[in-house]
C-alpha cells in the first residue's frame, strides 16, 4: 500500500496584500487524528483549500506520499484518496439523500461510463449507500430531498458524501458546526470508528471535541503556524491561551 | 403512488425494494427507496400510444404531427444540456441546422439514402458539438450564453453568405430523398415521413431515457444541483459536460436531418436565433429535466402556434412573450411541474383522509 | 486609401460610441445585480420611437427630443424594475434569460402593432447634415455630433460615479451588496435608480442613433448580441471595459463591412467568440 503521508512545504497564499497563508510547513502521518485550531481568519480553511486544490498556492508545495500534487486538479486528488468536507453545507439541494450518496459511491466505483444501466440496477451500490446512511442514523431520511432537511441533518449528509468516497485522508472543515452538541458527539463517534490507517485532519472550534479526539494539534494564527504538539502540550502553552482566551479574560 | 406523478417525474417514483439480506436491518419491511429505475409507468406507455392513435384520428394532419415529433426530438436534445446539466444555451439551432444542411446537401448532390444521410448528419453535428463543447465548459453563464449565441450566429451568417452552397435566404431545394430502406417512398400525404420520424424519435428516446437514469445521468443532475461539490467526489466536471454536450449536439443534428428529409427543403431559419429561442421556450413550457417535458412543450407550443399564428403573427409573439414572463414568475416548473404539484396535492389530501 | 481608412475608423468610432452609450447601463446593472437582461435593447428602441413620435407628431426640435427619449425610457425602466425585475435578482440566470426574452418578444410585438413593421424614416436637422472639416478630414457632421454627445455623457457619468455620493453608493453596491446594505446604503433604491439611469441612457442612444442603427420593431433582437457582446467582452460592472469593447466592435464591424462585405457580420461574431475565449472574465477585470 502506498505511503499516504501528507506534507506541505512553505505553502503560502496571497490575495494582493493579504497573506492568507504564509510559509506553512506541516506533515500529517498516516492514521493521524490531527486538529487544526485557531481564531477566525487564521487561514485554516484556506489551508484546506490549498491541500485539496480548490485554489493554487502562491508559493510552496504539497506532497502526498512522495508525489508532488501541488498543481493536481481537485478530482485527481480525490482519486488519490484525499477528500474534504465544507464549512458550509455544499450539497445537492434538489436530490434525495440516497441519490446523493449513491452518486458519490457510483463515482468512486467508476460507473460513470455505464450509461445503459439505471441506478436502481446496481444493488451493490444501493446496499453500500444504505449501510453508510445507517452508520450516520440517516436511514429514515433516505428519500428526503436535501433542501427540505434540517441543517443539522444536512450536515450529516455533508459527512456522508465524504465518507462515501472511502478516503484515506479526510479533511473536515468544522464538521460539528450547526449540529446540536448531543448529535455532534455521535458524529465524532462515527469518525472515531474510521479505520485506523485513515488520516483525519479537522478544523474545529469546539475544544471539548478537539481534546477528546485529536492526538496532535496545530495552532494557526494570522496565516502562520504558531505551534504544534500533543493536546497536553497545547493546553499548557501560554501563547495558545493568550491567542484564544486573551480577549475573553479582558472582557 | 398516483400514476400522474409517475409520468411527470420519471426519476423519482416507482419504489425499488431491496433484498433484505443485503442490508443492515431496516425499521420496517415496507421501506422503499426512490431511485432512477427502468420501469415503464402506465402513463408513459399511454403517452407513446398517442402518436399511433393520432395517425388514425387525424389523417389530414400527419405533416404537422411529424414536425411536432421532430421538434420534440430537438427539444429533448436541449433538455439534456439544460434540464439535466444546467447549461444555458441560446444557440442550439446551430447543430440542428448543421444536421439539416448535411442531410440536405447530400440529397441534393446525389446521395439520397435517408438513413445514411441521417447518420452523416449525426456525425457532422456531433463532431462540431464536441469542438464547441470545449468553449462552452469554460466561463460563467453569461460567457457561455454569448459563446453559444455567437457560434449560432456565425453559422447563420456563413450559410447566408455561402448561398452558392446553401441557397442562402431562398433555402436549399432540389433534394432528392430516396426511398426509406429502398422500399418506402416519401409520399405527399406524409405517411412514410410520419412513421420514419416516430421510429427515430422513439428509439432515441428509449436510449436517452436509460442514459439519464444511469449513474452518468445522475452525475449530470449532480452538476446541475451542486457543481461545487462534484470535484470533491472525484468528478472531472468539464469532461462530463463535454460528453453530454456532444451527445446533445448529435441528437439535435439528427432532428435537423429528419426535418430536411421529410420536408425535402432546408431553410436558413433552421440556423436562426428565433429557432433557438423558441426551442428554449418550448422546453420551459413543458418543464425542464424530465425528458417528457420537452415533448409536451413542443407539442403544446406548435399546436398553439399553428392555430394562433394563423390569426395574427404579432399576437402570437406578444402572447408567447407574456406566457414566458408568466411562467418564470409564477409557474417555473412548466406544464409538467404544475401537474406534479397538483398530483402531490391530491396525494396529500388522500393521505389526510 | 489612407483617407478611406481614417473615414472607416471615424465611422467605426461613432458606431462604437453609440453602442457604448446604449450598453453602459447594461454593464452597470449586470455587474450590480448579476442579472442577464436580454431586453435591454427594448429600452433603446423605446427611446427611438419616442424620439420619432415627438419629432413628427409634435414638431419638437431634434435636440429637445433626446432628453425626452431619455426620460421616457428611464421612467419605463424604473417601473419595470420595481414591478418585475427585482423579483428575479435571486433567480437563476436561465430564468432571467427567459424572462427578458419574454419581455423582448412583447416589446417587439407592441412596436409592430403601434408603428408597423417597417423602418422609421428620420430626417436630421439642417445643422447636422453634411460634412465638417476636422483635422484635415471631411467627416459627417452627424457622426461628429454623436461622438461629442457620447463623450459628454461618458465624462458626466464618470464624474457621477467617481465624485458623487450616489456614485459611491453605486460602486459599493457593485462591489458587495451585503456589505453596502450593512453600511446603511439603501441598496434597493440604488438598484432602481441605476436601472432607470441605464435604461434612460439606452433610450437616449436609441433616439440619437436612428440614422446609424435604424429603427424597426426587430431592433432589440437585431442588436441584442451587440449589447451583450460589449458587456461580456468589456466586463460587466465597469465603464472603461465596455467603452473599449464597444469601440473595438464598432471599428471592426464597419471595417469588416467595408473591406470584406462578402463576409459581413461573420467577422463580428467570430471576433466575439475569440475574445470571449481569451478573456472569459472581460477585457478589463474588475478589482476583486
Amino acid at each position: 500500500m502506498s505511503d499516504i503521508t501528507l506534507r506541505t512545504e512553505g505553502l503560502s497564499k496571497r490575495w494582493g496584500a493579504f497573506h492568507a497563508n504564509s510559509d506553512v510547513s506541516l506533515t500529517f502521518k498516516p492514521g493521524a487524528r490531527h486538529a487544526l485550531i485557531g481564531p477566525n481568519g487564521a487561514g485554516k480553511t484556506t489551508f484546506i483549500n490549498l491541500l485539496t486544490g480548490s485554489f493554487l498556492p502562491s508559493s510552496g508545495k504539497v506532497y502526498l506520499g512522495g508525489e508532488d500534487i501541488t498543481t493536481l486538479p481537485q478530482h485527481e486528488r480525490v482519486h488519490r484518496g484525499m477528500t474534504r468536507t465544507f464549512q458550509l453545507n455544499t450539497l445537492f439541494a434538489g436530490m434525495t439523500v440516497l441519490e446523493s450518496v449513491a452518486l458519490a459511491i457510483s463515482e468512486r466505483r467508476g460507473l460513470q461510463s455505464v450509461w445503459y444501466k439505471t441506478v436502481a440496477n446496481h444493488p451493490d451500490v444501493i446496499a453500500e449507500a444504505m449501510e453508510l446512511l445507517a452508520t450516520l442514523k440517516l436511514t429514515d431520511q433516505a428519500n428526503s430531498i436535501t433542501r427540505s432537511m434540517a441543517y443539522g441533518k444536512q450536515r450529516l449528509v455533508e459527512i456522508a458524501l465524504a465518507l462515501a468516497t472511502r478516503p484515506r485522508i479526510l479533511l473536515l472543515d468544522e464538521p460539528a458546526a450547526g449540529i446540536p452538541s448531543a448529535e455532534s458527539k455521535e458524529l465524532f463517534e462515527v469518525l472515531a470508528h474510521l479505520p485506523r490507517d485513515v488520516t483525519v485532519l479537522f478544523i474545529e472550534h469546539d475544544m471539548g471535541l478537539v481534546f477528546r479526539f485529536a492526538d496532535r494539534i496545530t495552532v494557526m494564527v494570522g496565516g502562520k503556524v504558531l505551534t504544534e504538539g500533543t493536546p497536553e502540550e497545547i493546553a499548557a502553552d501560554p501563547r495558545v491561551k493568550e491567542v484564544y482566551l486573551g480577549e475573553a479574560e479582558h472582557a | 403512488m398516483s400514476a400522474m406523478t409517475d409520468i411527470v417525474s420519471p426519476n423519482a417514483s416507482q419504489p425499488v425494494s431491496i433484498a433484505k439480506t443485503a442490508m443492515t436491518p431496516t425499521p420496517a419491511s415496507r421501506t422503499h427507496l426512490n431511485l432512477p429505475n427502468d420501469r415503464w409507468k402506465p402513463m408513459e406507455i399511454a403517452f407513446w400510444l398517442l402518436p399511433v392513435i393520432a395517425y388514425f384520428a387525424f389523417p389530414g394532419y400527419l405533416v404537422l404531427i411529424s414536425q411536432i415529433m421532430i421538434i420534440g426530438l430537438f427539444a429533448l436534445s436541449l433538455d439534456l444540456i439544460l434540464g439535466y446539466a444546467g447549461i444555458v444555451s441560446l444557440g442550439h439551432a446551430a447543430f440542428f441546422g448543421l444536421g439539416a444542411y448535411t442531410a440536405g446537401l447530400l440529397a441534393v448532390h446525389g446521395w439520397g439514402e435517408p438513413v445514411s444521410g441521417l447518420l452523416a448528419a449525426a456525425v457532422v453535428a456531433g463532431v462540431f458539438g464536441f469542438i464547441v463543447s470545449f468553449l462552452v465548459v469554460r466561463g460563467q453563464d453569461l460567457t457561455r450564453l454569448m459563446v453559444t449565441l455567437g457560434i449560432c450566429l456565425m453559422l447563420h451568417e456563413a450559410a447566408n453568405k455561402a448561398s452558392w452552397l446553401t441557397g442562402g435566404v431562398d433555402g436549399l431545394s432540389g433534394m432528392m430523398v430516396g426511398n426509406l430502406f429502398g422500399v418506402f417512398e416519401f409520399d405527399l400525404n406524409g405517411t412514410v415521413a410520419f412513421w420514419y420520424s416516430f421510429a427515430v424519435l422513439f428509439v432515441l428516446f428509449v436510449v436517452l431515457r436509460r442514459m439519464v437514469k444511469s449513474p452518468f445521468g445522475l452525475s449530470l443532475i449532480g452538476i446541475r444541483e451542486g457543481v461545487r461539490r462534484m470535484p470533491s467526489l472525484g468528478v472531472n466536471v468539464n469532461r462530463r459536460l463535454i460528453a453530454i454536450f456532444t451527445v446533445s449536439a448529435t441528437i439535435a443534428g439528427i432532428a435537423g436531418a429528419l426535418l430536411a428529409q421529410t420536408t425535402q427543403f432546408v431553410g436558413l431559419d433552421s440556423l436562426g436565433f428565433p429557432r433557438s429561442a423558441e426551442l428554449l421556450i418550448m422546453l420551459v413550457l413543458g418543464g425542464t429535466g424530465r425528458l417528457y417535458g420537452a415533448l409536451v412543450g413542443a407539442a403544446v407550443f406548435m399546436v398553439a402556434q399553428d392555430y394562433i399564428s394563423g390569426l395574427n403573427p404579432a399576437y402570437w409573439q406578444f402572447y408567447i412573450g407574456l406566457l414566458l414572463v408568466f411562467i418564470v414568475l409564477f409557474a417555473r416548473g412548466g406544464i409538467l411541474g404544475g401537474l406534479e404539484k397538483l398530483a402531490a396535492g391530491f396525494k396529500s389530501k388522500k393521505e389526510a383522509v | 486609401m489612407l483617407a478611406n481608412f481614417a473615414g472607416v475608423l471615424f465611422d467605426g468610432i461613432a458606431y462604437g460610441s453609440l453602442l457604448f452609450l446604449i450598453s453602459v447601463g447594461l454593464s452597470v446593472t449586470m455587474g450590480m445585480m448579476n442579472f442577464i437582461n436580454l431586453a435591454h435593447g427594448a429600452f433603446a428602441m423605446l427611446g427611438g420611437y419616442v424620439s420619432v413620435t415627438v419629432l413628427s407628431a409634435l414638431g419638437v426640435p431634434f435636440l429637445a427630443s433626446l432628453p425626452l427619449a431619455f426620460i421616457a425610457s428611464a421612467l419605463v425602466g424604473l417601473v419595470l424594475e420595481r414591478l418585475l425585475y427585482r423579483r428575479l435578482y435571486k433567480a437563476s440566470h436561465l430564468d432571467q434569460v427567459l424572462f427578458s426574452i419574454g419581455l423582448t418578444f412583447m416589446s417587439v410585438a407592441a412596436a409592430t402593432y403601434f408603428f408597423g413593421p417597417t423602418q422609421q424614416p428620420v430626417t436630421l436637422p439642417e445643422w447636422l447634415r453634411g460634412q465638417v472639416h476636422v483635422l484635415g478630414l471631411d467627416v459627417g457632421a452627424y457622426r461628429l455630433f454623436l461622438i461629442g454627445v457620447v463623450v459628454l455623457v461618458t465624462v458626466a457619468l464618470g464624474l457621477l460615479i467617481e465624485r458623487t455620493r450616489f456614485g459611491a453608493q453605486i460602486r459599493a453596491s457593485v462591489d458587495n451588496q451585503t456589505a453596502s446594505a450593512g453600511l446603511g446604503i439603501n441598496v434597493s433604491l440604488v438598484f432602481s435608480l441605476t436601472f432607470a439611469l441605464g435604461s434612460g441612457l439606452a433610450g437616449l442612444g436609441g433616439g440619437l442613433g436612428i440614422d446609424v442603427l435604424g429603427l424597426d420593431p426587430t431592433f432589440p433582437i437585431k442588436y441584442m448580441v451587440y449589447f451583450l457582446l460589449v458587456v461580456a467582452v468589456g466586463g460587466a460592472g465597469t465603464i472603461k471595459g465596455p467603452l473599449l469593447a464597444a469601440i473595438i466592435l464598432g471599428v471592426f464591424d464597419v471595417a469588416g463591412k467595408y473591406y470584406v462585405p462578402e463576409i459581413g457580420a461573420f467577422v463580428i461574431y467570430a471576433l466575439m467568440v475569440v475574445l470571449l475565449i481569451l478573456f472569459p472574465a472581460g477585457l478589463i477585470r474588475r478589482k476583486a
